[in-house]
């Protein structure tokens, strides 16, 4: 069979990755053209891409719904304040703490992964409540109090908010190549088989308990990087902020508004959730009444999200990597 | 009924599954000689698609032992089976309904065969094509008909370069000119030495492949030897509730 090939990418795809590192430049040089204040929403934009894509990774390649992911973005902040304490720089810290959360994550997932499909949602939220109890146990976070990372005031606000920019940029960049080489490969083929059918893949060889904690800790170290530049650009670490539900439901509705098991719904929804937010932030408790509001709107009238919607009217979807055989070695059905 | 080779390829002992009070195989002795094809018929809730759940490891049984070349298997998951060379198809089919045709068979030769990405597209594409699946290989899974779905099953499971077959009822719903393709292809595999337990409830479809049969009721086996003498034992044919199987 040396006649098989793959068909190679489609053009628009090719355009799209085009556009999309063109992009990337543009951003990067956003310092020169943009205003603090632009800047800092588009690190927040860079930590919502982060975690719309780890939650999407997770639900929309895996099946593994969690409504308990905050307690990585929460282990991510903590784990970034034990570490400059030890004397890491700030920096190098944001990096590793969520090297190490993948670990907590990796052994966690012998027992959460074992758990079925509800149980493993609520199982999640439990533990994010735990973790943020047993944190606020710390003397250094000083319970509910919080502390801050003083450290990082040894840099002027300025070089410490494009130091922060950049480096959000780089991880969002980052974690959607690494998903799009992931999702291409074996890894992202039987993830979808899991998805579809976990008993089904089981029989065809797929070990289902090493993908999903594969894929369980890969999330659970992009939500802790998600955390760690959230305190940077924050300074301040709260248990109750960095152990809070919102991030959890910020990472559903993006994922949910913008296309789950899409490739580029959490990125729109990322966007969109931006939008939303500057919309409705004038109008105090009123925005999360219209946060609520979208988000029902979708679940009825758009349940595949922005980017599903977009690929049942073109009837294909955008960096889908899907493998295609070639015509040429397609062989005619058995007489 | 007593095996005269003394290492069958797969063999089940003292095999049981109870859910709750439900006992859905009572205690089955069934080994297989490697190259041999046996038949296993039964009524409905007789524990024959149960009984291949067990020896796949889709669950973990109650009681018994597994043995594949005499080494015990009861405890491996199923994907460890499906590496060790034994393949199943589902009754009712179960594709990977967010993938191709193509990307189904693939993902199989690649966990379950363990070839590399090169290897696995050759060989899901010579499948496809044996199995007669090359002119939907790019269709999403969704949309194929029964008899394309119940071809995926044998394809996946073939992808995975398996020893032995499990195939449950992937005859019932087909045409007798669908029928003939599959039994030619079950034939053609069976030249090529593989060894196969067919579940069926089309006796002439299964007569013209199997060498041995096992007819099961109420998870235990009624009866088991030459095909022609199993379908004649009376209990057999009380456990039809008198209806002719043919």
């Amino acid at each position: 069979m040396t006649d098989t090939r793959l068909r190679p990418l489609p053009r628009a795809d090719r355009l799209l990755i085009g556009a999309a590192a063109l992009l990337l430049a543009v951003l990067a040089l956003a310092p020169v053209y943009a205003s603090a204040l632009v800047i800092d929403k588009l690190t927040q934009l860079g930590i919502y891409v982060l975690m719309a894509v780890m939650w999407n990774l997770l639900a929309g390649y895996a099946g593994l719904v969690s409504v308990g992911q905050q307690a990585f973005v929460g282990l991510g902040g903590y784990a970034m304040v034990r570490l400059v304490e030890t004397g890491l720089g700030p920096f190098p810290a944001l990096l590793v703490a969520p090297l190490l959360v993948a670990a907590v994550a990796w052994l966690l997932s012998s027992f959460v992964l074992r758990l079925r499909i509800g149980e493993f949602a609520i199982a999640m939220w439990v533990l994010a409540e735990v973790f943020r109890a047993l944190v606020m146990t710390d003397p250094l976070v000083q319970g509910e109090t919080g502390t801050s990372l003083v450290v990082l005031n040894a840099y002027d606000p300025q070089t410490r908010r494009l130091a922060i920019y950049w480096i959000a940029l780089a991880s969002a960049a980052a974690v959607l190549v690494a998903a799009y080489r992931l999702l291409s490969g074996r890894l992202g083929a039987e993830s979808q088989a899991i998805r579809d059918d976990e008993e089904a893949a089981a029989s065809v060889g797929v070990s289902t308990f090493r993908v999903k904690r594969v894929i369980f800790a890969l999330a659970a170290g992009g939500c802790a990087l998600a955390g760690t530049l959230w305190l940077a650009s924050a300074i301040t670490f709260q248990p109750r902020t960095g152990f809070g539900i919102q991030w959890t439901v910020f990472m559903l509705f993006m994922v949910l508004t913008g296309g789950l098991g899409t490739f580029l719904g959490p990125v729109v929804g990322a966007v969109f959730l931006i939008a939303l937010q500057e919309i409705f932030g004038d109008f105090g408790a009123w925005y999360l009444f219209g946060i609520g509001a979208v988000a029902i709107g979708f679940a009825l009238f758009l349940p595949r999200g922005l980017v599903g919607a977009w690929i049942d009217h073109s009837g294909r979807e955008p960096l889908a990597r899907r493998r295609v055989l070639d015509d040429a070695c397609q062989t005619p059905p058995a007489p | 009924m007593q095996m005269t080779d003394p290492r069958p390829l797969l063999s089940g002992q003292g095999l049981s599954k109870t859910y709750g009070k439900l006992r859905a195989v009572d205690g089955v002795d069934i080994a297989v000689q490697p190259g041999e094809a046996l038949g296993i018929v039964g009524p409905n809730g007789a524990g024959k698609t149960t009984l291949f759940g067990a020896l796949a490891g889709a669950f973990p049984v109650s009681a018994g032992v597994i043995r594949l070349d005499g080494a015990p298997i009861t405890t491996l998951p199923a994907h460890r089976r499906c590496a060790l060379g034994i393949a199943r198809t589902h009754q009712v089919p179960r594709p990977f309904l967010g993938m191709t045709v193509f990307e189904n068979v693939q993902v199989a030769a690649r966990a379950g065969g363990g070839l590399d990405d090169r290897a696995s597209v050759a060989r899901a594409a010579q499948i496809l094509g044996a199995t007669g699946l090359g002119d939907v290989a790019n269709r999403p899974a969704g949309a194929l008909g029964l008899l394309d779905r119940k071809r995926l099953e044998v394809a996946r499971a073939l992808a995975t370069n398996p020893r032995i077959l499990l195939l449950d009822e992937i005859g019932g719903g087909l045409t007798e000119a669908e029928l003939e393709v599959l039994i030619a292809l079950i034939l053609d595999l069976k030249a090529q030495g593989m060894t196969v337990i067919w579940i069926e409830h089309i006796l002439h479809a299964l007569l013209k492949v199997i060498d041995r049969l096992i007819c099961m009721a109420e998870g235990r086996v009624l009866a088991e030897g030459a095909p022609r003498a199993v379908m004649a034992d009376a209990a057999v044919r009380a456990a039809y509730l008198g209806s002719d199987p043919e």
